[in-house]
């Protein structure tokens, strides 16, 4: 059992990014905003809160600025998709694009700086409970906010009234409308949301996961968090198995290869990617649950009719 | 990947139309260098190390050199463009820094018998084309036997990117110098099929940690694996750059890409006329092989560690010295012979004693 505890503690770490990402997605996705932009969200909150924690010495300043700086990468996306109507898959590539280009030239300036990474939480007797304690009480703040966050989400889409009206604007843009809510106020709002989780994905990542900014340091986790909302089939309960799922194959993998297991690494490598194909292709076999939980409108550009 | 694609090609092309705008007309007698990078210099590794190779020609020559370069140019159709848009520029000496610009460079150099080409890592060569590598592996065995000293537990733990050569001679080479010093040290390998992704590569070092690893040794690019060992509380040896601000506590030392001399010596040769198409693989003995200051050790490792670079630079030590055995129990460098160029640069086979399987 000594190799339990370590392995379920590296999975937390891993899955904490992709947690925090989707689940901003999947509010602006319920929207009917389809944001291909996590990605170069992520990488400018990530070098927005290494700089800030860098230069000020503080990790709260540092998150808020990850936080502030992924809120306004979603506005420039919602104010092009939203207001000036552009197509959003093609808006949201080229805010990756410019996500990977930006935070490069902003973090030229940061490469090699090392920080302290974020310190873990320690309850006295708490956290030293043995095999549990440092799993449940040994975290830092980022990955029991994920937790909070994505039940938060669920809790707002199942229970609240806020959460139908989204809902609603997601599913029929046009009925909305008519009942007298601000659909572009609404998805403008759900859009931010989106931002402010990459933005906060990306500074676990440059702030707790690997302290430190490097060029391109998603390495693409931008783009798994958008496959696990289609994955979680829009749902939050299982965005938080999917998000945890995926971390355990990937960390599992590496376990197994320094265990001496003795199956290729490229095929190890593979399998996370094709854990997702598998439990899509199941997922998608019934339609019709897809159909309930799936934003009607997602995608689609909304003007008032006269 | 397509997004990485895209975001390359746009910065080439922003870079090689910037570089057409500001230069001039040629100057015979003054050296006009041009690099081309295949990652960006803020990797604060490969092509960093290429450019601080860059600066020192600038310091060196002062007035009688001008440099530039283009980064994150990708190994493809584009890597041909950016290089001819050099030569016509002006450019009298070309570096062009990564495995895949072989092709491009030899076919614009045809063009350009004028311009002289550098490659590195490659292996055609031609009139105008000299080609250069560094045998990283003798830094490897030195760091292989600052390891055998300092393991308590016996297991290294070892993050490699892809089982190619350079990788796999790596490994060889560090585990020889171990042995060396104490045959007890057993190596677990975890490969993270890519160069470059620091959360993966933190992850695989905390795998191993977590199988009872207590030295750290990695073939990937960035400071993670290196930094997660600091956190762990073990040491190990950062890669490409001295990563001592990564981990004040735990880097024994680094393997450092040092290629001043060579560049600054290269550039002199064009400016006195005296350039020729060489083909250089440099060790220690020649300084492209450079370890960072030796920290966070016992003196008699320190001591230990600096005999044997001196040694390896001497020539009185080659890590690849037979006889030595691969896994299979075949001689493959007889006693008294040391391995050849050429089976180093093909090397596809673990030694005797790793207990692993090379993936192929």
């Amino acid at each position: 059992m000594d190799w339990l505890i370590p392995l379920i503690l590296t999975v937390i770490t891993a899955s904490t990014p992709l947690l925090l990402a989707s689940t901003g997605e999947l509010i602006t996705e319920k929207s009917g905003v389809l944001n291909l932009g996590v990605e170069g969200m992520m990488l400018v909150g990530a070098i927005s809160g290494f700089a800030v924690t860098a230069t000020s010495g503080s990790a709260i300043l540092g998150i808020l600025a990850a936080i502030i700086a992924g809120m306004l990468m979603s506005l420039i996306f919602a104010f092009l998709t939203l207001t000036l109507m552009a197509n959003q898959v093609a808006t949201g590539l080229a805010l990756t694009i410019f996500g990977v280009g930006f935070s490069a030239l902003v973090g030229s300036g940061f490469v090699g700086f090392a920080i302290e990474p974020l310190p873990g939480l320690h309850i006295p007797l708490l956290t030293d409970i043995p095999l549990v304690g440092e799993i449940l009480f040994g975290q830092d703040f980022l990955v029991y906010l994920s937790i909070v966050m994505v039940i938060a989400v669920g809790f707002f889409l199942s229970r609240t009234r806020g959460g139908l009206i989204l809902k609603a604007v997601g599913d029929s843009h046009h009925s909305a409308h008519a009942i007298g809510y601000s659909v572009i106020k609404i998805r403008y709002m759900a859009t931010m949301f989106g931002g402010a989780m990459a933005g906060l994905a990306g500074a676990y990542l440059s702030l707790s996961y690997t302290p430190m900014w490097a060029e391109n340091m998603t390495a693409g986790r931008g783009w798994i968090a958008l496959a696990l909302v289609v994955f979680a089939t829009w749902r939050p309960g299982r965005l938080l198995a999917g998000a945890y799922m995926f971390g355990l194959i990937s960390v599992l993998q590496l376990h197994a290869q320094s265990a001496g297991v003795h199956v290729p690494s490229q095929f190890m490598s593979m399998l996370p990617y094709l854990a997702t194909v598998i439990v899509l292709v199941i997922i998608s076999s019934d339609r019709a649950k897809i159909r309930l939980n799936a934003p009607a409108c997602i995608g689609q550009a909304f003007r008032p009719a006269q | 990947m397509n997004v990485n694609l895209v975001k390359r090609t746009l910065a080439a092309v922003v870079a090689t139309g910037a570089l057409a705008l500001g230069m001039g007309a040629a100057q015979a007698e003054e050296v006009k260098a041009g690099f081309v990078y295949v990652g960006p210099i803020g990797d604060h590794g490969w092509s960093y190390r290429h450019d601080i190779g860059r600066q020192a020609i600038e310091a060196a020559l002062g007035d009688n050199a001008t440099t530039s370069y283009v980064e994150s140019v990708p190994e493809g159709a584009d890597a041909e463009r950016v290089i001819r848009q050099l030569a016509q520029t002006g450019h009298n000496l070309i570096f062009t820094t990564s495995f895949g610009f072989m092709n491009p460079t030899v076919k614009v150099a045809k063009q350009f018998p004028n311009v002289k080409f550098e490659h590195a890592t490659g292996y055609k060569r031609d009139a105008n084309v000299s080609t250069y590598a560094a045998r990283f592996y003798e830094g490897r065995y030195v760091a292989g036997v600052i390891a055998g000293k300092m393991t308590k537990s016996n297991i290294v733990g070892y993050v490699g990117s892809f089982p190619i050569p350079e990788v796999v001679r790596g490994i060889n080479s560090f585990m020889l110098g171990a042995w060396s010093v104490n045959p007890d040290v057993k190596v677990k390998i975890v490969w993270a099929n890519t160069w470059y992704d620091p959360g993966k590569e933190g992850d695989a070092a905390k795998a191993l940690i977590d199988q009872g690893a207590d030295i750290m040794v990695q073939h990937t690019d960035s400071p993670a694996p290196l930094q997660v060992a600091e956190n762990r509380g073990i040491v190990g040896f950062g890669q490409a750059s001295d990563m001592i601000k990564f981990a004040p506590k735990a880097q024994l030392t680094a393997i450092v890409d040092h290629w001043d001399e060579y560049y600054v010596a290269r550039a002199k040769a064009v400016m006195d006329g005296t350039w020729e198409s060489t083909d250089t693989w440099g060790g220690i003995d020649s300084g492209m092989v450079d370890m960072a200051p030796y920290t966070n050790m016992p003196d008699d490792v320190k001591a230990l560690a600096e005999e044997t670079e001196a040694k390896i630079a001497s020539g009185e030590i080659h890590p690849f010295a037979g006889p030595i055995y691969d896994q299979a129990g075949e001689l493959r460098i007889k006693e008294g012979e040391d391995a050849t160029d050429e089976m180093l640069l093909g090397m596809d086979w673990y030694i005797k004693g790793i207990d692993a399987e090379l993936p192929k």
